[in-house]
This record gives C-alpha cells, structure tokens and sequence, in this order.
C-alpha cells in the first residue's frame, strides 16, 4: 500500500519575544513525532488539551512549518518555507475544524463557500463549479435547497457536513480532522462519523484524524497516536493500543475515561452498599 | 419530603420568529443524598429548566409549573430578596465554562470570600480562614497563594475547583452542576468528578448532574431522567436504564455510543426513534 | 405543543427576507430609532422633491420683504411661512433646499471615510508588523489634533468651498474608521473560517476583502450613522466659520454665519437653521442607536 503522509521527527517550537521585564522564552509544542500513514487508513492522534495536536495538525495541513524534521506527502519532501506549497500540493491535503461554527464565513452561501476552493485553485467554468458542489452537497447528505443559504440557518451537524463537503472539493489525498465530532451531539455524531467512513471508503482517502474522545478512536482507528507534552508516547494499532497500552500516561488515559457499560456500574453500586 | 420538587415545569421564550417553548411540562424530584443525572442532547431543555428553578432565566423567559418547591417552600412565587437568600446559600449551581464563569477582573479569593460575606455575615479574618479551608477541601494546592490569583492565571481545572468550592461554601443542601466537566480534559474531568462525589457523600447534599455524556451517567448517577425537545422521555434508576431502557430514545442513544458499535456503522438515533409525541407516551 | 422552527431546523424562508425581518424585529423596539429612521426618510424626501416642494427660488432675493418675521408673528405674511432673511430670501425655502447640502454632505464625507478607513484599515490589521505601527502611528498624529482645527487648517490650505470641507472632514474622520477595522479584522483573522480559506489557497487580497471585511461590517455600519451627523455638524461649523458652503448657497451652517448679527433681535434667522440642524443630527444618531443594538449579536435573544 502506498504511503501517503510521512513525517519524520518533527519539530516544532515557538519563540515568544521577551519585553523589557520578561525574558524571552521558547515552547516547544512538538519534540520530534515520526509516524506514516497508508492510503485509505485512519490514524488517530490521542491526546489533552497542550499535548501539541493541534499544532501538528496545522502543520500536516501545511499552514504552519516545522521547526526542523520532515514532512513528506505522497512521497514528496514539503518545506512550506522554501516555497514548496504549489498550488498542486495544495489541493493534496484539506482540513475540517472541531467548532462547526466558526468554520464557515457567516456571510457567504453555502453554493459560495463550496465553490470558492474551485475557483481559487483550477479554472473549471462556473456552470461546472456549481454542478460539482451540488453533487457535492448532495453526497455528503444535504439537499439542493440548501444551496444559496447561510450557515447560520443549519445544524451542528449539517455545518460539519458542509465542512466536509468544503473539504473534498479539491478531492484531496489526505484529510485532518481535528476533532471534527467533540462538539456534536451523540446522535448527530454517529452520523458524521458514517458518512467519514462512506467517503473514505468511497474515494479511497486517508484520514489523520485527531481527537481525545477514546470511545470515538477506538471505533474509527486504524493506527492510534497518543501525544503528551509534544512527544508520542504510544504509537501502534488500534488494537494493540487498546488492548495492551504500554507507556503509563496512556494507562491514566484509558483509567480516566467514563465507561457506560452495565458491569462497571453493577460493580461502583456495588462498593457504595458496601461503604 | 424531596428537596426539589418540579411539576408540569413549562418554559417558553419570546423569539424573533415567535414564542419557543425550551421546556414543555418536565416533572421530577429531587430527594437528599442522592444523585439525579438530567441527560439530553442539545435542545432537550436540561440546562433551562434548572435555570427555571433557580430563577436565573431572562425576563423574556415566561416560567410557569404546577409545583416547583425547595423543601417545601415555592419558589415560584418566592419575591426576589426571599429567593436571593436560598440561591447561592441551600441551592447552588456550578456551571460549563469556568474560566468564563468566574469574574476576571477579581481574584478568586475575592470571589470566594464574596459569597461568604453575603450569605453567612463572617468577617474579613473568619472569611480568609474558611476560604483557605475551602480550597483544601476541593484540592487547590497552595491555598493561601492561590487566592490571590485571578482566573486567567489558573487552569480550566483549577478554577473549575474554585467554583465548586464557592458553591459549596454555604454547605448547599442541593448542588446543581451543569456539564461541569465538558470543556475539561479527561483526566481533569475525572479529578473534578471524583471531587464532586466525596463532596456529596461527605455533606450528604443532593446533587444534579446535568450532562450530556453517558459515560458520566454511568459512573456518578443513582438516577437518571432522559429528557428529548424539552420533554422527559424517561426517568429509572441507572442500573435499570443501562440493562432495560423503556424508551425508544434511550435504547436509540445507548446504541448510538461507539463503544457499543456493532458492525461497521453505529445506528443513528433517527433509524431508531420517530419522534412522535402523541405515540410516545413520555412520561409526565 | 408549539414549538418555532427557530433554532436547528433548517429555515425554508428565503434567507435575505428573514434576516431582514429579524433585524426589523430588532430595530423596531427602539421607539427612538424609528422615530429617527422616519424623519430622516422625510428629509430625504424633502431633498429629492425639493424643487417642487419650495415656495421660492432659494436664492432668490425680495427686496421689498426683507427681514419679515414667520407667519405666526406680527407682522408675517402668509408668503413667507417662515419669514425671510437680512437680503429678502424666503426661510422656508432655503432650509428645505438646505437638507439637499446637508445630505449630500453625510453621503460624501461618510462614504470618503468609509472607503479610505476601510482600506487603510484592513491592511493594518491584516498586516501587522510594521505596516500596522506606520499606519497607526500616522491616526494618532491626526487624532492628536483637535478635528475642527484639522479641518480648518486643510480647507485653508485647499481653499474655502464645500468641497474642500467636505474632504477636508473625511480626512478628519479617517482614524475613527481605521481603528475600527482594524480591530476588527485583528479579531476575525485567527477565526476557523478564515483559516480554512487559506487552507483552500486564497490569496491575501482575496483574504482581506472577501473573507474577512464583511464581516466586519457591523460596527463600522453603526460608526457611519453617527459620523453621518458629525459630518452635518462639521460642515456647518465650517460653514459658520466662513470656510466652508459660501454665500448664497442655502447650507444651514452658512445660513447660520449670515446671520449672527440677529441673534438677539430677528431670532427666526438664527434659530430657524440651528433648530434644522439639532433636530437632524438627533434623528440620524437616535437611527444609529437602533442600528447598533439590532446588529450586535451579543445583543440578541434568540
């Protein structure tokens, strides 16, 4: 199978400039993450809020360099500091956003923000652009009305879908999700994550998935990352991960998670008669 | 006698596009000592119909119920400087966001001793001495720094903890907490709800658990209400709610957990339950 | 049971129609602010219909009426309703062929300085750096000096007339605008939205102005209304001051400067215009106040 991310030691660090009472200080957000990732696979990144995902999410989406290590993308090396960032590598990564209300521009229609990713990138015609976002539209389960509305007249649920949408316009190789499902309901929830699972099957998409939602990983994984303090801790299967979680950071993680099954509650019922 | 007693609670507000009704004829009792979970998603009317109770909602809100007593007393009809004596000192809330929720221009020491000038009449030495005691029984390291410090300079934990111990200042008989542990970390989260439930088993309070996460329900909760479009759609212990959901709602959201995925897709709550509320029968 | 489809179902009215009906529905409870939006269409009607609605040429001078007070008083005539002024032209007539000036004065100054504001504002927030102090430092240079003196000086410079005041005030207004967009294009620039556009591969420009600016629009929406009628004003203290609409022209300042040597014996000469202008400028910052509290989302209920 062909792999479509690679990132080898990836560094990343913030300068903050000092003034004139504090010294300047240096963050290091990420110290040195290698992994890959195979094309139509899911890899999930694990971790608490400063564990750096985010950060290596908007370096995967090439909005951000790193500080020094590798980043290579369908087999080409990206320095977007060197001018790397063509229009053509561009379209190869896209990303969706964890707030589905701040993702998308309040005063523009729906048809407008499908279509503006087309018209920045390629030339296509725009009575082709609009047949495209309609079909679009409609594959990610929306209706043909819903074309010239705003976003503030839909759902959760439905803007994470038109964010999607958003996303697969340029029929990139590789999504990140950051935490595309944390502020959806459950119900709403399922069917996103339904419809992630249709389109990768569908058009064969590779998606680096970033959450701190166990229960969500362990359903959609292939490979799982868990990340604290900028580091990887554990990097493995899913099912390795889950069943045999090696480094204790990721143990605390595993201990901390409610679970909501019926034994666990028969045995905390249990412990309070007898206390 | 149950500490919180809600009947028939209705709660309508006036929108741009005409009257919406947030809480349609929610029933339930509190009783001391033990814990009621209020599960829904978003839209169900959990938060706003606490708020009712506590008489927090804005003048466009219009609150009305059958019953809607506090140890006996209405609180319904209760005039404002009646209700400002029980709110805050018998009933108090905890809320989602607490770095918002806390005052940023003041430090939390000020916050704290606030509550306690007002309710309890200390004064300025017996007021610090109680506070510090306060953050030692909520975990806050360092207690006497740390009431100098304002919110933006503690942790989303931190001052999460701050606002449970201004909550339980007064000892409550009754804690409202709402998704208190949401826009927390999961292993902050568990810290915040093992602290909860010592709290509540050391001061005996009754305490609602306002949440959206099974998992949470499953893990603090003696009862549940299920609640759905502002209506409650069922109401059980919480071992019978997990082994023998009645409602179609509850089975339709305990399928939709991943955890319980069987198969390639999870079931979506629409495939499973028609909201319809003439058949539904939803418990009043 | 009655529940509006108002929060999570999807709307099936059209989306402008809704939303403008929301913002009525915002708007119309500040009794004041449709009071004002009322009377300043009126005035705008008086502008457009000014020639047909006037009794009398506005400059056209009657020497054998000079100085006869309103027709209320003794000794008015019912040609002149509100009496004539020191060389015999006819009150009525000047004040309402006076709202065309005025109005075009709002327009003009309003829309220089919203242009230019805008410009120079969201190159400053957008840019930041250097760009940004440059910019910034230039709008508190002109903000250090008091804006009437500013204007006095500029039109001095350029010569007295309506125009050169009229640029002469939009230069003067020109930092109100650039703070304001420039703060909030600093503020919307981090959000999801914007990110995402760069993630799709706009350029700056299209970033700027086409991602970011409009949803700027709201404050700087409000800011126009109310430096609408600071404009009004300014341009009659010009006027007042001899720099700005020269004689004959019916501007009210300029009609407010002819006559100041009545002001305590043939009042309606002074007062007459000044009250044009008070009630003006009352009603277009009352329209303003409505504005704001419709278009502040913080503002809103549902």
């Amino acid at each position: 199978m062909t792999v479509v991310l690679e990132a080898r030691n990836l560094v990343r660090d913030y300068h903050i400039p000092g003034g004139l009472i504090k010294k300047a200080k240096t963050v290091h957000a990420l110290k040195g993450v290698s992994f890959s990732v195979e094309q139509g696979k899911t890899l999930a990144i694990v971790g608490e809020s400063g564990c750096g995902k985010s950060t290596l999410g908007r370096i995967l989406t090439l909005i951000d360099p790193a500080t020094s290590g590798d980043l290579l993308i369908d087999g080409n090396k990206i320095d977007i500091t060197k001018g790397d960032l063509t229009p053509e590598m561009r379209r190869k990564v896209q990303i969706v956003f964890q707030n589905p209300y701040g993702s998308l521009n309040p005063r523009q229609k729906i048809g407008d923000i499908l279509t503006e990713p087309l018209i920045i990138n390629t030339k296509t015609p725009a009575d082709e652009r609009r047949e495209r976002a309609m079909a679009m539209l409609k594959k990610v389960g929306l209706d043909e009305r819903h074309y010239n509305r705003y976003p503030h007249m839909f759902s959760g649920g439905q803007r994470q879908r038109i964010a999607i949408a958003r996303a697969l316009m340029l029929n990139p190789k590789l999504l990140v999700l950051d935490e595309p499902v944390s502020a959806l309901d459950l119900s709403v929830q399922a069917q996103v994550l339904n419809l992630l699972a249709d389109l990768q099957d569908e058009f064969q998409l590779t998606y680096v998935f970033i959450s701190h939602d166990l229960s969500v990983v362990r359903y959609i994984a292939d490979d799982v990352m868990v990340m604290y303090f900028g580091e990887a801790v554990e990097y493995g299967s899913r099912d390795e991960v889950f069943a045999d979680p090696k480094h204790s950071y990721t143990k605390t993680l595993f201990a901390a998670t409610p679970r909501a099954d019926v034994a666990s509650i028969k045995a905390r019922l249990a412990k309070k008669q007898a206390a | 006698m149950a500490l919180l007693e809600i009947e028939n609670l209705v709660v309508e507000f006036q929108t741009a596009t005409g009257p919406f009704r947030a809480v349609d004829g929610v029933s339930m009792k509190v009783h001391e000592k033990e814990v009621l979970a209020i599960v829904g998603e978003s839209g169900s009317g959990k938060s706003v119909s606490m708020l009712a109770a506590m008489g927090l909602l804005p003048w466009t809100a219009n609150v009305t119920a059958d019953k809607l007593t506090f140890n006996g007393r209405d609180l319904l009809g209760m005039s404002s400087s009646e209700r400002k004596k029980i709110i805050g000192k018998d009933i108090s809330m905890i809320f989602q966001e607490p770095v918002a929720s806390l005052n940023p221009c003041f430090t939390v020491g000020f916050q704290i001793e606030e509550v306690l000038r007002i309710h309890l009449g200390l004064d300025k030495a017996q007021r610090r001495k109680r506070a510090i005691e306060l953050f030692e029984a909520v975990g806050i390291p360092d207690p006497a720094e740390r009431l100098g410090h304002y919110p933006h300079q503690m942790s989303g934990g931190q001052c999460q903890r701050v606002m449970i111990a201004i909550a339980i200042a007064c000892n409550p008989k009754l804690l409202i907490a709402d998704e208190p542990t949401t826009a927390l970390d999961v292993t902050i989260q568990k810290q915040i709800l093992d602290l909860l439930m010592r709290l509540q088993a050391e001061h005996g309070m009754g305490l609602i658990m306002i949440t959206h996460n099974m998992g949470v329900v499953a893990e603090t909760a003696d009862r549940v209400v299920v609640q759905y479009k502002g209506r409650k759609m069922e109401e059980a212990d919480v071992l019978s709610l997990f082994e023998s959901p009645k409602s179609n709602y509850t089975r339709a959201l305990l399928a939709a957990l991943p955890d319980n995925a069987t198969g390639d897709r999870l079931p979506t709550i629409s495939e499973l339950f028609v909201d319809e509320p003439s058949l539904q029968g939803a418990a009043r | 049971m009655s529940q509006a489809a108002a929060t999570s179902a999807v709307s099936t009215d059209p989306s402008r129609r809704a939303r403008l009906a929301e913002f009525w529905y915002y708007f119309s409870e500040n009794r004041g602010a449709v009071i004002g939006l009322v009377f300043f269409l009126f005035l705008v009607l008086l502008a457009i219909f000014a020639p047909i609605i006037a009794p009398h040429d506005p400059t056209a001078q009657y020497r054998d009426a000079v100085l006869i007070p309103p027709v209320w008083q003794e000794g008015g005539r019912a040609e002149f309703l509100l009496g004539t002024d020191a060389v015999g032209r006819d009150m009525l007539s000047r004040l309402i062929y006076g709202t065309q000036f005025s109005l075009f004065v709002g327009v003009i100054v309003t829309t220089l300085s919203l242009v230019g504001g805008i410009f120079v504002g969201v190159i400053a927030g957008y840019f930041r750096g250097w760009v940004d102090t440059v910019i910034m430092r230039v709008m508190d240079i002109i903000l250090a000096f008091p804006s009437l003196l500013l204007a006095l000086v500029l039109v001095a410079v350029l010569g007295p007339g309506l125009t050169n005041a009229m640029i002469a005030i939009a230069l003067v207004f020109q930092p109100h605008f650039v703070r304001l967009t420039r703060a909030a294009v600093m503020s919307e620039k981090s959000r999801d939205y914007v990110i995402a556009a760069k993630v799709a591969g706009a350029g700056h420009g299209r970033l700027m102005f086409k991602t970011i600016l409009p949803n700027c629009m709201a404050p700087l929406i409000v800011q126009a209304t109310l430096s609408f009628s600071s404009a009004i004003l300014d341009a009659a203290a010009l006027g007042f001051l001899g720099m700005g609409a020269q004689p004959p022209t019916p501007e009210w300042g300029t009609m407010l400067a002819e006559a100041r040597e009545f002001i305590q014996s043939k009042w309606w000469v002074v007062t007459l215009p000044g009250v044009a202008i008070l009630v003006t400028v009352l009603a277009i910052n009352l329209m303003g106040d409505g504005l704001r509290d419709a278009l502040d989302p913080k503002l809103k209920r549902s």
